[in-house]
């Protein structure tokens, strides 16, 4: 499903040189599996998502998302691959603050070109448990509602790979667990890959796959600065 | 989620930002309907004043603008008079011998003709020559007290068609000078209302709101009716007194003869004087004091009924009460000579029509029977006597002598203008301010060349100066005001951008997590452009209901003031109102371009934090 072969990725430093974040010889994550990445901070762990959804591109290397090498693609191409086959669901959850939860949803379907549906929309946000709250605006919810919606937004589009970068991070303990909960369900009744980062054992001990990145990237993690 | 209705939410999201840079845009785009609006408001009411009916105005030698102004708006000072012999040319055989019936030219003729029998009877009888004279001159003095009459017959004014007669489907005389109030009075002849269609694209008449047409000359009023225009009957206001003198004779007859009144009648157990325009309660009260004062010093005889009724009049208590109310049908109103303050005529016309609205000047001006404009007084063309050395008799006039001469000469005019039923001045004595025409415009440039290459008299195009003077005073306001309106407009846009543009800021978060979900760089791009534009269309829309509700509004003042009919839309202006749209747009592409580019530059990883 996702297939990362010899990426690198480094900035460039005010001296012109440049500085070394991710060099990954290979990695892969299947269809439908879910996996845990941990790292130290500033390991290149939300670099790592962000070159995976193409937001950040790699210097070189394969990043191939169900076949496609989306770092041969051009701007606009990976653009489109992360609008139908990636969901992002952020630490700050990054819900738009003039819409409702139905039209952050919504959202999640807008710019891949498919049909907007907002029978799923609803479905979705009825599936996080937030069908009373489709017509409030993000102020208008709870912490763990707003990261709820978040997470039925990034399932909106159907991806086939779900991130989530530190997604439980901002959430009261109570709370946290039944967040990791509803993703991990929701992905696997959506078949949809999962790579959670995270730096809390407890979510990374109920996963079968927990990749560090130290381990697959031969940067080491002591390298860059604070990155993340 | 379209694209609008994400533009929207981030619109409703800067609420009173929004607001504010629509309520902006809106004042430009109302501002740019006010304009439009006046403009279309002048231009219906240039088309309503372009649309005369007739296609030459012919009037003395001067300025083409001035003849026009004077002629058809009523404005500026008469250049000067053409004589009415110049009219004359403009008529067909039948109508002009009509006219030429009691000139002295006509008289004259008829006295040739009555010598010349005298003279083959004398030649039968053997008269001398001495004794037909005495017989010819008293008959000519009777005639024509103050001119040597031509001994020729004047075949050359008589039996034959004017010399544009032919040519000329209506000519209609205009006598310019005095005034009702503010308002112009003209003297011209029926046909202006019965036969001039001023609106030809509707074939409309000048049409009456109350009465009829005045005519030559009337059973009841004789040549003196006057009929008057729309705005002059709303805007003249006359006083009425209610004096206690009721079935008073001799009172009635005082205040008839002391005061400038429009109408006075008996009503209510009162004799009620409406007063004429201008008039004052005070003045009637000043001139009866005035008589009471003669009459004590014995310069004026009152028997003693006269003597009760003004002591009566000058009681304190005379006036019951005072009310208001506009000149209307059966009024007599007294033109001021020469200008609105001037002195009145003794010869009043009574009222008989009043015009309804039609948007053209003729709404602002009195129109009197030409024939009783002639007969009052200072209105008949001096008649020039023989200069004291060419007199045939005795020595040059000594100054007492000519004094008592003009003496004679007022008292005469003022005999005309007193008497009930005067008869017509003669056609030598008359002249016309102007003389409207209506020809084939086939014709119309060549009568216009050949009459302004005559001596006596100019003619003009008036729909081509009025075009001209529009252009010249109306055109550069115009397109000031637009500058101006579309500056605004341009003020409106650049509050737009900055509005935008002080929002990126905080958008970049917003902007960064659509990219995340997909959106490219021209989808963000696009929508910022759509933002500005709904921010404009909808300023645009709420200013273009603004302006026309502004113009709604002031329906009731524009019609009063130009008897052109505005509702909320004009279709006048509506094509160019619609160039607001695209023009909108534009404006807001160009203003969205700049924060549109700032959203396509985000850096999508600095901007998304986690």
């Amino acid at each position: 499903m996702l297939q990362l072969r010899q990426v690198k990725k480094s900035y460039a430093e005010p001296d012109g040189g440049r500085l070394p974040i991710l060099d990954i010889p290979l990695w892969e994550v299947k269809d439908g599996e879910q996996m845990v990445l941990v790292g130290k901070s500033g390991c290149g762990k939300t670099t790592l998502l962000h070159t995976i959804a193409g937001i950040t591109r790699a210097d070189s290397g394969e990043i191939s998302i169900d076949g496609i090498n989306i770092a041969r693609l051009s701007e606009a191409g990976v653009d489109r691959v992360r609008a139908n086959k990636l969901g992002y669901v952020f630490q700050t959850f990054n819900l738009l603050a003039g819409f409702t939860a139905l039209e952050n949803v919504l959202l999640g379907m807008t710019f891949g070109g498919g049909r907007r549906d907002p029978k799923r929309a609803r479905h979705l946000l009825e599936r996080v448990g937030l069908a009373h709250r489709t017509h409030h605006r993000p102020t208008a919810l709870s912490v763990g509602e707003q990261q709820r919606v978040a997470v039925a937004r990034a399932l909106a589009n159907r991806p086939s790979l779900l991130l989530a970068d530190e997604p439980t991070a901002n959430i009261d303990p109570r709370n946290q667990q039944k967040i990791v909960d509803l993703i991990r369900e929701t992905c696997r009744e959506e078949n949809v890959a999962l790579i959670i980062v995270t730096h809390a054992p407890e979510v990374a001990g109920q996963f079968s796959r927990v990749d560090k990145l130290e381990e697959i990237n031969l940067v080491r993690a002591d390298d860059p600065p604070l990155e993340k | 989620m379209s694209w609008f209705r994400i533009a929207l939410r981030s619109i409703q999201q800067r609420g009173v930002a929004s607001l504010l840079t629509m309520l902006s845009m809106a004042l430009g785009v109302t501002l740019v309907v006010a304009v439009l609006s006046i403009d279309g408001v002048l231009a219906e009411s240039f088309r309503n004043n372009a649309s005369l009916g007739y296609n030459i105005i012919v009037g003395a030698k001067g300025g083409q603008e001035q003849l026009v102004l004077n002629t058809v708006f009523f404005l500026s000072r008469p250049i000067e008079n053409v004589p009415y012999t110049y009219y004359l040319e403009f008529l067909k055989q039948p109508e002009r011998d009509r006219l030429q019936r009691d000139s002295y030219a006509a008289r004259g003729a008829e006295v040739w003709r009555e010598t010349a029998e005298l003279q083959a009877l004398s030649g039968n009888l053997g008269l001398s020559g001495a004794a037909l004279d005495a017989v010819a001159a008293p008959i000519e003095q009777s005639l024509v007290p103050d001119m040597t009459l031509p001994r020729h017959p004047p075949v050359e004014l008589k039996g034959r068609h004017g010399k544009y007669g032919q040519m000329t489907e209506l000519a209609i005389p205009l006598c310019l000078g005095d005034f009702y109030g503010t308002f112009r009075v003209v003297g011209t002849t029926p046909a202006l209302f019965d036969d001039l269609v001023y609106d030809i694209e509707r074939n409309r008449k000048f049409e009456f709101a109350q009465g009829r047409n005045f005519v030559w000359r009337s059973p009841q009023h004789g040549y003196f009716e006057a009929v008057l225009g729309a705005k002059v009957a709303s805007d003249i206001q006359l006083v009425e007194l209610h004096l206690n003198v009721a079935g008073n004779a001799a009172a009635r007859a005082l205040v008839t003869e002391r005061a400038n009144w429009s109408r006075i009648d008996e009503r209510d157990g009162a004799l009620v004087v409406a007063l004429g325009q201008g008039t004052e309660e005070s003045d009637v009260f000043l001139s009866l004091r005035r008589l009471q004062k003669d009459a004590e010093e014995g310069k004026r005889q009152l028997d003693d009924e006269q003597q009760q009724a003004l002591t009566a009049l000058l009681d304190p208590g005379v006036v019951l009460r005072r009310s208001q109310r506009n000149v209307t049908l059966g009024d007599a109103i007294a033109p001021a000579h020469g200008e609105p303050g001037g002195h009145l005529h003794q010869r009043k016309f009574t009222v008989v029509g009043i015009l309804k609205p039609s948007g053209t000047p003729n709404d602002r001006a009195v129109f009197i029977n030409m024939e009783g404009f002639y007969l009052m007084e200072d209105h008949a063309k001096p008649v020039a006597r023989p200069k004291p050395e060419e007199a045939a008799e005795g020595p040059p006039l000594s100054e007492s002598e000519q004094r008592a001469q003009m003496a004679e000469d007022r008292r005469r005019q003022q005999e005309v203008e007193r008497a009930a039923d005067p008869e017509p001045l003669p056609a030598e004595l008359r002249e016309v301010t102007a003389i409207l025409l209506k020809v084939d415009v086939m014709f119309a440039p060549g009568i216009e060349n050949y009459i302004n290459e005559g001596q006596q008299a100019q003619a003009a195009l008036p729909v081509a100066v009025i075009t001209r003077l529009f252009e010249f005073f109306v055109g550069p306001l115009k397109r000031v005001l637009l500058l101006l309106t579309v500056m605004i407009c341009v003020v409106s846009a650049i509050s737009i951008l900055v509005s935008i543009y002080n929002s990126m800021s905080e958008r970049r978060g917003e902007i960064a997590v659509m990219r995340a979900l997909g959106a490219g760089r021209g989808t963000v791009m696009g929508i910022i452009l759509l933002e500005a534009t709904l921010l404009a269309l909808g300023g645009g829309v709420l200013g273009w209901l603004l302006g026309h509700a502004g113009v709604l509004i002031a329906s009731p003042w524009i019609e009063e003031h130009t008897s052109v009919h505005v509702g909320f839309l004009t279709w006048t202006t509506l094509p160019t109102e619609m160039l607001l749209i695209p023009g909108l747009i534009v404006l807001a592409i160009v203003v969205g371009v700049w924060p549109a580019i700032s959203a396509y530059q985000t850096d999508v990883a600095k901007s998304l934090g986690k």
